[in-house]
């Protein structure tokens, strides 16, 4: 089990002749993810590695059915209406992988995903991974990359650097631990999925044995995070990685994801160590310290 | 990116909120013919950009013309947690009854905007939130609903505020909601809201923040305030350095190498990408190292942008050697970064085997990546060296001093 | 001239042939392939900013060879 993707989601991805799109799109196929068709307007009738283009959400619909996911990957001024678009067409669970999209943009986005009953991942984001099942997004990058840092198991990984979840992942596998699902948040001040918001989504998975974040200054994500730890009694032990803490002596300066800034002291990665600490989250200094300590989280729980 | 107060009253200015008269100067006489077209007692007020002017002794009150000159020159030279008035507000005087308090920010967790609102301004609004939580609303509205004034009315009236205050200060607020929106602010602030004796209501003082990733949106309205592409508006200025970064990052939209900001060290750091360079910087400090930069590649920057972006760490006074780290990898590819690197080295004149103390990036198309290195006999590391480790031997190379 | 990681080799013939150039400046996603009314052009700058993507060898087969210049001795 795994949760929000599995080898039988179809996806799209809109924005598919770019660059970055290209390169996803290959590596996705690679790694054995369903993509039904690609998005750029002006370009219907091209294929890229053999998936169908088209001008617009709606004619894949037409074409092929229901589709499950997007993956969006369009530059920033064309991002929302591209979400919009996906929305639209019943798209229920949206991959946001542009960076720079203002915040308002994005708040506009969720809001209207919640209406729709939908899910947005991201933006900024590499997307997610069922180990062995599927990925969307370009985490982990070229299948054969993918392999090397994900492998099945009962970890379940959320990071709101896309790179920092593969560094995880692959220490994770290095250390004989696999990962039930990874997912790139995003690094956003404003973002579609938190990790409380992730939470009851592994809670409910039976396969997910612990979960192991990835954690910066700046926002109130790990507050939340505490807070639903503690509100909703989670049988699930949690393990932290804590970067950015030569940040708590540089007030005001901007580093790292859009997010990523300390304005007062609840930002400070002090603070937010404190915090976790108190609702049971184990805090490692290096990433090489998370294996055993999720180990022995695990063995208290048996 | 914060507006100087003048800046911030030039856009409420825009959208008709009311204000006392006011001028901006530089200069001691320009201050004295500034009070005598206001008419009247003045408070001069220095342009910087952060709070705690008063205590600083960069707000002064001014009964006559040679007053206003003489705050002036004393403002000038006050710093208010470490930076100086890049000019001086002269603003007409008036008798205030009441302060009040109103702010939109946005709030990460409900992904909404939120209005706080008091009636009790001027002061530091969290100290109220504790005192005086009856006299703070917070009030979140929707970003994709037609924006509606009742909103403003309730989170007014939610402190107690009725009869006429209510009503007049209803349109205010609700034109500040407005403003966050339409100019993709982060913080949308008027602190205070002045009462007046007959009852009008104007705004004192402004803080308003747009959204760095918003500038490129709102262009004509920066132009129109005379903000230039290099105020980054950080904490503190940007040096050359830092702003040659900038300018590395905006040659192509592919990928991001930039953010770079200097730092006084030997050891340069070619690092990524937005957690990576974060968990990077710890280890190199934890280590003892010396970092003369932080900087983010990510997103996979072309070879060009990685290369000139080498070339700019490796051409900075000081620095002897770089360090190219990352995280595994997934988009941004290894051997892209290598060509980038190994010809940035080239190009400024260096052996990159001798340049580049550790080049520990593993991950997407890793293979292709190692080749180049090998080829030109750079040190580099997979993923069995973690990012501690690989941060720790950069940092014993640079202590061998060879 | 090559770039310094990357050099691409094209078979005459396909310059000459505008249908094709049109399709090889179309399907690389770094610009390194340019049609011009002379045919088709290779843009030396963007060598190096080759992304490996055989989109190139796709379209054209056989008429296109991508050089890793860093596997020669």
């Amino acid at each position: 089990m795994s949760i929000l993707i599995s080898k039988d989601t179809r996806f799209i991805v809109q924005g598919i002749t770019g660059r970055e799109a290209i390169n996803l799109t290959r590596e996705n196929l690679d790694y054995g993810s369903k993509i039904v068709g690609g998005v750029t307007p002006g370009r219907a009738g091209r294929d890229v590695y053999g998936v169908p283009v088209y001008d617009c959400v709606r004619d894949i619909v037409k074409a092929h059915g229901a589709v499950d996911g997007s993956i969006v990957c369009v530059p920033p001024r064309f991002t929302q209406d591209a979400v919009f678009e996906a929305l639209e067409n019943e798209v229920k669970l949206i991959v946001v992988v542009t960076e720079n999209v203002p915040r308002r943009e994005v708040a506009q986005m969720v809001e209207l995903a919640e209406l729709r009953g939908a899910r947005i991942i991201g933006p900024n984001c590499l997307g997610m991974i069922s180990p062995d099942e599927a990925k969307m997004g370009g985490i982990g990058g070229p299948a054969a990359n993918t392999r090397q840092a994900y492998t099945p198991g009962n970890i379940g990984v959320m990071s709101r650097s896309g790179g920092m979840t593969t560094e995880i992942a692959s220490t994770l596998t290095n250390a004989g631990l696999g990962q039930s699902t990874a997912v790139s948040i995003g690094g956003d001040a404003i973002i579609g999925s938190s990790y409380a918001e992730l939470m009851p989504l592994f809670e409910a998975d039976p396969d997910t044995k612990a979960i192991a974040i990835y954690s910066e200054p700046g926002g109130r994500m790990e507050a939340e995070l505490a807070d639903w730890i503690r509100t909703n009694k989670s049988r699930l032990p949690v393990v932290a990685f804590m970067a950015g803490r030569f940040m708590d002596e540089m007030q005001g300066m901007r580093f790292g994801h859009a997010g990523t800034i300390v304005e007062g002291v609840e930002d400070t990665t002090a603070e937010k160590i404190k915090r976790m600490e108190a609702a049971g989250i184990s805090v490692a200094e290096r990433i090489e310290e998370i294996p055993e300590l999720l180990r022995k989280r695990l063995a208290e729980v048996n | 990116m914060r507006f100087y107060e003048y800046e911030a009253k030039a856009l409420f200015a825009r959208h008709g909120l009311p204000m006392g008269a006011s001028r901006v100067v530089e200069s001691a006489a320009a201050a004295r013919e500034a009070f005598d077209a206001i008419g009247g007692p003045c408070v001069l007020k220095g342009q910087v950009l952060s709070g705690g002017r008063m205590k600083a002794g960069a707000v002064k009150f001014a009964d006559t013309a040679d007053e206003a000159a003489a705050h002036f020159d004393a403002i000038m030279p006050v710093e208010v947690k470490g930076q100086k008035s890049r000019s001086v507000l002269v603003e007409s005087k008036s008798e205030i009854v009441q302060e009040y308090f109103a702010a939109v920010t946005w709030d990460g967790r409900a992904k909404r905007p939120v209005l706080v609102f008091s009636d009790m301004g001027g002061i530091d609004i969290e100290e109220v939130a504790e005192t005086h939580p009856d006299h703070v609303s917070k009030t979140h509205f929707s970003s994709i609903l037609p924006l509606s004034p009742r909103v403003a009315k309730e989170a007014i009236g939610a402190t107690g505020v009725t009869g006429s205050d209510l009503n007049r200060l209803t349109p205010i607020i609700f034109e500040l909601m407005q403003l966050f929106l339409r100019y993709d602010l982060t913080l949308a602030e008027i602190n205070p809201i002045g009462k007046l004796a007959d009852g009008r209501f104007i705004v004192l003082d402004g803080h308003i923040d747009l959204e760095a990733e918003a500038r490129g949106i709102h262009k004509e309205l920066l132009d129109e305030l005379g903000i230039g592409d290099d105020e980054t508006r950080q904490a503190r200025p940007p040096t050359e350095f830092e702003i040659a970064g900038a300018r590395v990052n905006a040659v192509d939209h592919r990928g991001v190498a930039g953010n770079v900001v200097e730092f006084d060290g030997n050891l340069g750091l070619v690092i990524g990408a937005g957690g990576g360079s974060l968990t990077l910087f710890d280890a190199v400090r934890k280590h003892g190292g010396k970092p003369a930069n932080y900087c983010e590649i990510g997103g996979n920057p072309s070879v060009s942008k990685a290369r000139e972006l080498t070339k700019l760490i490796l051409g900075k006074p000081g620095v002897e050697r770089i360090a190219v780290m990352m995280n595994v990898v997934s988009n941004t590819r290894v051997d892209i970064v290598a060509r980038g690197v190994v010809s940035g080295c080239i190009e400024s004149g260096k052996d990159p085997a001798e340049a580049i103390a550790i080049f520990r990036i593993p991950g997407a198309w890793e293979d292709e990546g190692f080749k180049i290195l090998e080829k030109y006999g750079v040190e580099y590391c997979d993923r069995s060296v973690s990012m501690y480790e690989a941060a720790g031997r950069a940092v014993a190379k640079m202590g061998a001093g060879s | 001239m090559p770039g310094l990681f990357i050099d691409v080799k094209v078979d005459p013939e396909v310059a000459k042939d505008a249908t094709l150039a049109a399709k090889l400046a179309e399907v690389c996603p770094v610009s390194i392939f340019k049609a011009s009314e002379r045919g088709l052009e290779i843009v030396e700058s963007e060598l190096d900013e080759c992304v490996l993507c055989d989109l190139c060898l796709e379209v054209a087969p056989g008429k296109v060879e991508i050089v890793k210049l860093y596997e020669q001795k």
